[in-house]
């Protein structure tokens, strides 16, 4: 298998590690819905077909990346930065640092 | 010819091997059963068997949408043993044992099942004690275990790398004595005659497309040859349980299913004599009767229907065994295959009454549906014939993981790969 | 003298002579010869014995889909068994021995299993060996009585037992296209894209490329094949862009146009140049796959067709041709196409007589029928061999009258006098490839063959393998694959014209002849005819049941010579068309390949070594090393005569008498850094680090997301945006991954950068009542008073000269610091403090010493965090946060994660002083005889010099509520047995006076 990572370029399956089901959305950290928790943690969609999965390019820019690929197939159609689109505060003006 | 015997195969041979009857029959599906069994695989077979033996029900059907005997019991590396850490899974297991030493008998089928051991190797302090923990365990429940020195592991599997300045040193060993192999195909087609002999029909290539309800209470199934009703639902199918809730209606499951590879090696004259895992990985390796050598790893560790691995876990596993076993760089690999196994969330199988009215639930076996075939039968057929579990299985439900009550035998969490 | 070698012809190299030896006898050959080439050509006719009844069995191929004449090479103490002879290169030197025989390949005692015959059918053993069901036999005993005489029958060759010497060597490769396969439908494919600009590479598992071209003896482009072919290949050769790999099985596709491959590198060599590996493990990436390998020849099942002498027909035309070897004198054809009488052609210009063509169709095509004339042969249409005579080697054949389309025989059986039976059934295309990167096969009726699908994006067939039989058909055929695979810019160079008969290969449906008698379809597991038929009977219809019960297709040829005739006459017990009884799937890898190739540069060195920059001054300064996870790590350093439990001891009751100092380099250190990194650690540790002051450190607990502890460590707040986080060595790189999903996965938004910087820190951990005073006399730059340095405190400073960061915090329970350098400089700081701490009697100790100090404080490390257990069950309730949520906070409190009887943490003090073990059991009855009711286990077990006792921490059931209580040790594994008290975890110093010092 090759994942074509957006920052590296295509790369061998050996550099990549599995990190789970990406249809799964974590509850808001201040969530106190234990079904909502449980489902999280323990609840996988498994198709066989077209899946959305988290991988990491361990071997590689650490970044972990949304893929889509096919459970019967291995073929892979789609892949972006995980959590793509989160907005980030803005970057405050960096004081200088203090020498210790 | 109904009976086995080498009675029967001379006699058999003199007519020139004319008059054996199909192992089982080619049963064409009835309208209606008292059980419906969803999976001709091993567990399913079993629990047929177990059914109509041991409870009486003989009204079932098991239905099977390839050939019998298609999924993991016919894709395992076959070992059997029953030397787990926690008390759940070392009962459960061992009970499967007892069934398993007298299988043969009780099925009139050679399932060849070798209690020739089962070794597992440590190679740090850590890991020895920890092996001690399990041993302990096992002993305190009445399970043979022992502790192996290197020299009595040199002596039992002479042609393992036992010198100190291997990567990772043999400091010793865990021993199963009572663990071993069994013929994997044979398990399947000895459950399929025995359950077949006590009028349960198998159906082959009868796949189940949908389920048939009324309100929530299940009532049968659709098949790719009809729809038949039953009181009583079960599904045993391992590998693919997902697919077959979702036509149920319940889309999210405790489970992934990921490929786990298997290897043999061309064969040999005898060359171990034992199961052996290595430590310092995820290996494990055992001799067929034929002589290959036939080993596995870890998974692939990503979900897979497919059937098939990919190239760096093969390496991977290669290098695992020539860590142990260098002289066995110049021989070769002759076959590889994959299996979708049931990674449940705590490495722990579900062997349940529901999750809908009417349905029972057998699945999440992990690595380890093989070894567990006679007791997951057992207990799975306890389970849909009295509907309630049997003690053995109670442990095994669905909803322990959202009460947090799991049974973690690696602690891992969940984190179905790393089972 | 070589008594079957041909005058003159082949592509031998007949100036040399090789020597070589076979079960102890010496033979010679020539270069280009493999060992059966060469065997065959002294007159050997014996090379193996089948693998169930021992049957003597010659040569059927001439490559790699010998399920026969498998061998044993020895390279000193190193043995590879099971090597086909078709496919080993003879050099100077060969050692090789045959295999599953005793005493002697001529006589062999296990042939006894013959006389077993119809007992012995497909899956007799699952019929019997069951044993008695009273008795001392009952259970396994008596099939494992009988296991032991059938496992040493069966097997094939031996595996040795000490190390191969050899060296394996891992090479990737990318291409635009591959072809794998050099006839000539390969050489024109790889011409085609080599010449359109694209990185080609060109793999054969033969030595010589040219596959058919070098022995069809056909002409190419006006010149003999042979010739075409060697010229094609010394122009690819001269090309920057192509790759040429002789020798190389291309055996693998994997996903994504990701294939593997093996180069026998130095397997037809005595001696390997320097820097030359045995074999080669090739990860081929390319972007088109042309797949030019050809078809297998099928053979005939009828009575006796297994014995020596009996050989397919393209093979025994090629050992005429290729190798200038007469596999017979006098031969005899046996087919059911057309294509078998040009091998019949062959093997008669090559010098035999062909006595007979028989063919068991009644029409013979006017083209084959010219060939059989041009042979001297006559032709015996509408005929079939229905038996073959002799011992282990060919004396003659039978015939008689078969009608093809009832399959029947009839009328008398005429002998025929022959030394050789050369078998066609028909041609396989070798679709292996394909079928693993998921084409279906299709069944072509008039070939009688599954061929391939049409071809995908990623690859395409040419040749025979695409159907393309004849040379000419194969050139187009390979210019047009490779033009395409290059992505078709360029116009096809002009396919040069082929010379020779155009035949119709296709088969006549025939693939068993009925006439009684075992009739092999598998050669190697003595799989037969009526095994086939008794699998039908016994209701195994389906191939894969067929396969696996009767063993079919299943030894180490694959069935690459059996499976179609296997279908043909399940599909025929069937009534059904071949197609409708399937085909499997083919799995890698396509033929036999050596683990160690695999393995490659991991041979021998599994995983990598990883050393703390203190490494060579433990091991210089005694240290016993052992390993933790990929870590070597000092266990104790001993002083001469000391046993380990006297140096731990003096280490750690040095330590807490006057100094020691541990390497904790191993710890895993991660650089959290950024204006939100104090929100992220509140929420991915237990407790709060926001409100942290700069300059101070703080232990942390972090849990799974399911709840469950998952490890503990300090973290180190060095300015208002930057903290360094430690955790334990064993989990440094799970926690990682575990921050880096949550930064990625969950909180994107959190501005907050992560560095792994644990090999980048060196750490010393100097504890102790004279710990502050070693560090006074060399530390500058800072004072390391109460006041600058408080517990937790962090300081900045120099040792020698060195920067260093300083942190007072105790695992060892006195009054300690961890002294961070830059990992250069971690031995020059290590014995600038060695030296410092000298007139204070500082000790180096190990991870025995270590331990004893955590167990006697009751601090939990891996044993404790092991995956299973709950903050609460280790006591660190404490430091669960009620102001916030934290990652696993919405879970811990789950009803299975807070009954009363979980394992809880507890201490452990025997009551008979003598040693506990970790991994024993705790009990409340005693029963040595058969120990039951564990209540738990010890997770960490020493002799505390402090309190001069054995003690232990340990987690029992419900273990907070039985303080005070007495219970037993229950260690049957190593029977230790014995009273002990269970007691809180804190057994030293529990109020940490000392540590405040």
């Amino acid at each position: 298998m090759i994942i074509t990572c957006p920052y590296c370029g295509p790369r061998d399956l050996s550099e990549f590690a599995y990190q789970g089901d990406g249809n799964r959305k974590r509850p808001d950290q201040a969530s106190t819905s234990q079904k909502a928790w449980n489902a999280y943690v323990y609840d996988r969609l498994n198709p066989a077909g077209e899946h959305n999965e988290i991988w990491q390019h361990a071997g590689g820019c650490r970044r972990h990346l949304a893929v889509t690929r096919n459970t019967l197939t291995h073929a892979i159609s789609k892949v972006g930065f995980a959590g793509a689109g989160a907005t980030r505060k803005p970057a405050p003006r960096r004081k200088p640092r203090q020498k210790s | 010819m109904r009976e086995y015997s080498a009675l029967s195969l001379i006699r058999n041979a003199f007519r020139g091997n004319t008059d054996w009857k199909p192992v089982w029959r080619k049963a064409e599906p009835k309208p209606a059963y008292d059980v419906i069994i969803v999976g001709g695989g091993g567990h399913g077979l079993s629990t047929a068997y177990y059914l109509a033996s041991e409870f009486g029900i003989t009204n079932v059907a098991v239905l099977e949408k390839g050939w019998l005997g298609s999924g993991n019991v016919g894709r395992n590396t076959t070992a059997v043993r029953s030397n787990y850490l926690l008390p759940e899974n070392n009962r459960f297991y061992e009970f499967s044992m007892d069934l398993w030493e007298n299988l043969s008998h009780e099925l009139n089928y050679n399932v060849m099942f070798s209690q020739r051991g089962c070794l597992n190797l440590a190679h740090t302090p850590a890991q020895l004690d920890d092996y001690a923990r399990r041993g302990n365990a096992l002993r305190h429940e009445g399970i043979d275990s022992e502790l192996m020195t290197p020299a009595e592991i040199a002596r039992e599997v002479p042609a393992l790398d036992m010198t100190r300045s291997a990567r990772f040193p043999i400091l010793g060993g865990l021993m199963q004595r009572s663990a071993g192999t069994a013929r994997h195909d044979a398990v399947a087609w000895g459950y399929a005659r025995g359950a077949d002999r006590l009028g349960v029909d198998i159906i082959e290539n009868c796949e189940v497309t949908g389920f048939l309800r009324d309100g929530d209470q299940v009532t049968g199934v659709q098949t790719s040859r009809g729809e038949i009703r039953a009181a009583k639902v079960a599904v045993a199918v391992a590998g693919h349980t997902g697919e077959v809730m979702k036509l149920a209606g319940i889309d999210r499951m405790p489970i992934e299913s990921q490929v786990l590879q298997a290897f043999v090696t061309e064969s040999l004259k005898p060359f171990l004599d034992t199961v052996l895992t290595f430590g310092m990985g995820h290996f494990y390796v055992a001799q067929s009767d034929k002589g290959g050598l036939i080993y596995g790893g870890a998974l692939d560790g990503y979900n897979s229907y497919a059937q098939r691995g990919n190239l760096p876990l093969v390496e991977e596993v290669m290098s695992e065994m020539l860590a142990l076993f260098p002289s066995l760089a110049s021989v070769r690999l002759l076959r590889s295959w994959g299996g979708v196994t049931d990674m449940s969330m705590d490495g722990s199988p579900i062997i349940t009454t529901g999750p809908l009215p009417g349905m029972y639930l057998n699945c999440g076996w992990c690595y380890g549906g093989f070894k567990a075939t006679p007791a997951s039968g057992f207990c799975f057929a306890h389970t849909i014939a009295r509907d309630e579990p049997h003690p053995l299985n109670a442990a095994f439900s669905l909803d322990r993981f959202h009460r947090g009550a799991v049974i973690d035998d690696k602690g891992q969490g969940a984190t179905p790969n790393l089972h | 003298m070589s008594p079957r070698r041909t005058a003159s012809g082949g592509l031998i190299d007949r100036s040399r002579s090789i020597r070589f030896s076979f079960d102890g006898d010496f033979y010679t050959g020539h270069p280009g010869d493999t060992l059966a080439s060469a065997l065959l050509a002294q007159g050997v006719t014996l090379f193996g014995r089948s693998f169930k009844y021992h049957r003597p069995r010659g040569v059927l191929t001439a490559g790699v889909d010998e399920p026969n004449a498998l061998v044993t090479v020895l390279r000193g103490d190193a043995r590879e068994p099971n090597i086909p002879a078709t496919m080993l290169e003879i050099y100077d030197g060969l050692t090789v021995v045959s295999q599953n025989r005793f005493p002697s390949l001529a006589f062999d005692v296990g042939a006894v299993n013959q006389l077993g015959g119809k007992i012995l059918g497909a899956g007799f053993y699952y019929k019997t060996f069951m044993g008695p069901v009273f008795g001392p036999l009952k259970g396994t005993r008596f099939w494992m009585f009988c296991e032991h005489f059938i496992r040493r029958a069966a097997g094939l060759g031996r595996a040795g037992k000490v190390a191969d010497p050899s060296r394996y060597e891992r090479m990737n490769a990318f291409c635009d296209v591959l072809v794998v396969g050099s006839g000539p439908a390969g050489l024109m494919a790889a011409k085609q894209a080599a010449s359109s600009g694209a990185r080609v590479v060109l793999a054969d598992l033969e030595p010589r490329l040219g596959g058919s071209a070098n022995w069809s003896g056909e002409s190419i482009d006006g010149t003999a094949a042979a010739e075409w072919a060697a010229a094609t290949v010394a122009e690819l050769k001269a090309r920057p862009n192509v790759r040429l790999l002789p020798r190389t099985t291309v055996w693998g596709y994997y996903d994504d146009n990701t294939l593997s491959a093996l180069e026998r590198v130095t397997d037809h060599k005595r001696t390997a140049r320097k820097g030359e590996p045995r074999q080669r493990h090739w990860t081929i990436r390319a972007g088109r796959v042309v797949l030019a390998t050809g078809a297998f020849e099928r053979p005939m099942v009828f009575p006796g067709n297994d014995r020596p002498g009996v050989m397919l027909a393209a093979s025994a035309a090629r050992y005429a041709t290729e190798f200038g070897v007469l596999p017979g004198g006098k031969i005899a054809v046996f087919a059911n196409n057309d294509g078998a009488y040009r091998s019949a052609l062959a093997l008669r210009e090559a010098g035999t007589s062909i006595v007979a063509i028989v063919d068991v169709r009644a029409e013979v095509s006017t083209a084959a029928r010219e060939l059989a004339t041009k042979a001297k042969a006559e032709i015996l249409a509408g005929q079939a061999v229905v038996a073959t005579e002799g011992g282990k080697t060919l004396s003659g054949i039978k015939v008689q009258t078969f009608d093809a389309a009832t399959g029947v025989v009839r009328g008398d059986a005429r002998s025929i006098d022959v030394d050789f039976l050369a078998v066609s059934g028909g041609w396989s295309p070798i679709i292996h490839l394909a079928s693993q990167a998921g084409a279906r096969a299709v069944w072509d009726e008039k070939a009688q063959a599954f061929m391939l699908p049409p071809a995908t994006e990623r690859w395409t067939g040419a040749g025979a393998c695409a159907g393309e039989f004849s040379t000419g058909e194969a050139l187009a055929g390979g210019a047009a694959a490779g033009s395409w695979a290059a992505g078709g810019a360029s116009a096809t160079d002009p396919v040069p014209e082929a010379g020779g008969a155009v035949l119709d290969i296709a088969p006549a449906p025939v693939f068993e002849i009925p006439a009684g008698g075992k009739a092999f379809v598998d050669f190697q597991h003595d799989v037969t005819a009526d095994d086939v038929r008794l699998a039908h009977r016994e209701g195994f219809i389906s191939v894969e049941h067929l396969k696996r019960y009767t063993t079919l297709g299943m030894a180490t040829d694959q069935g690459k010579t059996s499976n179609i005739p296997g279908l043909a006459i399940m599909a025929n017990a069937l009534g059904k068309q071949i197609p409708e009884v399937g085909t499997t799937r083919f799995r890698p890898p396509f033929a036999p390949v050596s683990v160690g190739s695999l393995a490659a540069e991991r041979y021998g060195d599994i995983r990598p070594e990883r050393l703390t920059p203190m490494h060579d001054w433990h091991v210089d300064n005694g240290a016993t090393m052992y390993s933790a996870g990929l870590w070597h790590r000092p266990m104790i350093y001993a002083r001469p005569g000391e046993t380990v439990d006297q140096a731990y001891v003096r280490e750690a009751r040095t330590t807490r008498e006057k100094a020691g100092i541990v390497d904790v380099s191993t710890l895993g250190k991660i650089a959290v850094q950024g204006p939100d990194a104090g929100d992220f650690l509140d929420r991915v540790y237990t407790n709060m680090f926001s409100t942290l002051p700069v300059g101070k450190a703080r232990y942390g607990l972090m849990l799974r997301e399911d709840g469950f502890a998952m490890d503990d460590g300090t973290t180190w707040r060095l300015a208002e945006d930057d903290f360094l986080m430690t955790t334990t060595t064993a989990n440094a790189g799970k926690v990682m991954q575990h921050l880096e999903y949550l930064l990625d996965v969950v909180w994107p938004e959190l501005r907050v950068h992560l560095t792994s910087v644990t090999d980048q820190w060196a750490g010393a951990a100097i504890g102790g009542p004279r710990a502050r005073e070693i560090l006074a006399a060399c530390v500058t730059g800072t004072a390391v008073d109460n006041e600058t340095l408080p517990f937790m405190g962090i300081v900045h400073g120099e040792i020698a000269g060195a920067p260093v960061v300083i942190c007072r915090l105790s695992f060892s329970g006195e009054m300690a610091f961890e002294v961070y350098s830059g990992a250069g400089h971690g031995t020059h700081v290590w014995q600038a403090l060695m030296k410092a701490g000298k007139p204070f009697g500082l000790v180096p100790y190990g991870l025995e010493a270590l331990g004893t100090m955590r167990i006697e404080k009751g601090h939990v490390t891996g044993a404790e965090i092991d995956g299973r257990t709950t903050a609460r069950d280790l006591h660190l309730d404490w430091i669960l946060s009620k102001k916030k949520p934290f990652v696993g906070s919405m879970m811990m409190d789950r009803e299975g994660m807070t009954s009363s009887d979980r394992l809880q943490l507890v201490g452990i003090i025997a009551l008979d002083n003598r040693p506990l073990n970790g991994g024993a059991h705790i009990v409340e009855r005693l029963d040595r005889e058969t120990p039951r009711d564990s209540i738990g286990h010890i997770t960490a077990a020493c002799y505390s010099p402090v309190l001069r006792k054995h003690i232990a921490l340990a987690l029992v059931r419900g273990g907070k509520s039985r303080h005070g209580d007495r219970a037993y040790v229950s260690d049957p594994l190593r029977d230790r047995f014995g009273a002990v008290e269970i007691v809180s975890h804190h057994f030293y110093d529990p109020e940490g006076k000392r540590l405040h010092g």
